[in-house]
């Protein structure tokens, strides 16, 4: 699109993201996105406070986390959430590099948060016999946080697509709206674990 | 950076104004989360008080993503407020439907 006057204008206007059509509805279309997210979140969530206490016989949630693991995802999604947010900082001053190293970072960072968590369910299988057919609390464990990695995994896919396809294109008005829907779709997967450290670690281990 | 003529230096500054306020936003949602793994790791508080601090402390960082990490805070973002409130509305019915079937 690099001969498209219209989307690489002499001046880059101060929302980038917002400042074609194209880039509105796409913003307006991922904020739906999300109110939906929320919807099937709290379906997942709900069936996990129903059945936490279906152990069968296994493992509990006390007998099971450790808090140390769980600190540390949560230090790598928070950072890399604010690492997002400098990429978008970057984009807003049209820094392309300073904005493609930035999603970089984030990028390591969730890489790195996703290897926690498969050491986690690991560690849960293979030194406590738990999972995901243990019990109903198994079932809902896995389900609730496995779909939270999912999500991370299918953000990893999508930030290496955008960033690889847009390497050489540079910053213009029609990929600024890509990076700036990744970066909000990145910034909800945080929240999405806060809920998950408050409830399902941290509310397990004091009950 | 030829690059960096293309945005103004107003804009830039602007910015930077912006970008101080993610950071403190970032600073006081570390402080949270250490508070409340401290409530857990330290025991020091009984079941019923800690719940419902965990909680509130979740939803104090949850808001500060939305409305500075996802830009809630600023203008023409009022279509999202009813579909993100939208969400939690039905949110909250789903968690309260589900556990009721369950307690009764």
């Amino acid at each position: 699109m690099s001969h498209d006057h219209s989307l690489n204008p002499e001046v880059m206007p101060q929302h980038p993201e917002k400042a074609t059509l194209e880039g509105k509805n796409k913003f307006l279309g991922l904020w739906f996105f999300l109110g939906g997210e929320t919807v099937l979140f709290a379906s997942l969530f709900g069936t996990y406070l129903a059945l936490k206490n279906s152990t069968a016989g296994g493992p509990t949630s006390q007998d099971l986390f450790g808090l140390e693991l769980v600190f540390l995802m949560t230090m790598l999604l928070l950072t890399s959430s604010l690492t997002s947010v400098y990429a978008m900082y970057h984009m807003k001053n049209n820094d392309f590099k300073k904005m493609q190293l930035w999603l970089g970072i984030t990028g390591l960072l969730g890489i790195g948060f996703l290897g926690c968590e498969i050491y986690e369910f690991y560690h849960y299988i293979h030194e406590y016999g738990f999972t995901f057919r243990s019990s109903a609390f198994g079932s809902a464990f896995y389900t609730l946080v496995g779909f939270h990695g999912g999500h991370v995994l299918f953000g990893l896919c999508w930030l290496s697509a955008i960033m690889i396809r847009n390497a050489k294109r540079g910053l213009n008005l029609y990929n600024a709206p890509k990076f700036n829907t990744f970066s909000l779709y990145w910034h909800f997967i945080d929240v999405v674990w806060v809920f998950i450290f408050t409830v399902v670690y941290l509310m397990g281990k004091v009950a | 950076m030829a690059n960096n003529t293309k945005s103004s230096e107003f804009q830039r500054q602007q910015n930077k104004e912006e970008m101080k306020k993610q950071l403190i936003t970032f600073a006081t949602m570390i402080i949270f989360t250490i508070f409340a793994f401290l409530i857990v790791g330290s025991g020091m508080m009984s079941k019923m008080l800690a719940i419902p601090l965990l909680l509130v402390l979740a939803l104090i960082q949850v808001a500060f993503q939305f409305y500075y990490f996802m830009h809630m805070k600023d203008k023409g973002h009022e279509m999202v407020s009813v579909m993100i409130y939208g969400g939690v509305w039905a949110a909250i019915l789903t968690i309260a439907a589900l556990n009721l079937v369950i307690w009764w």
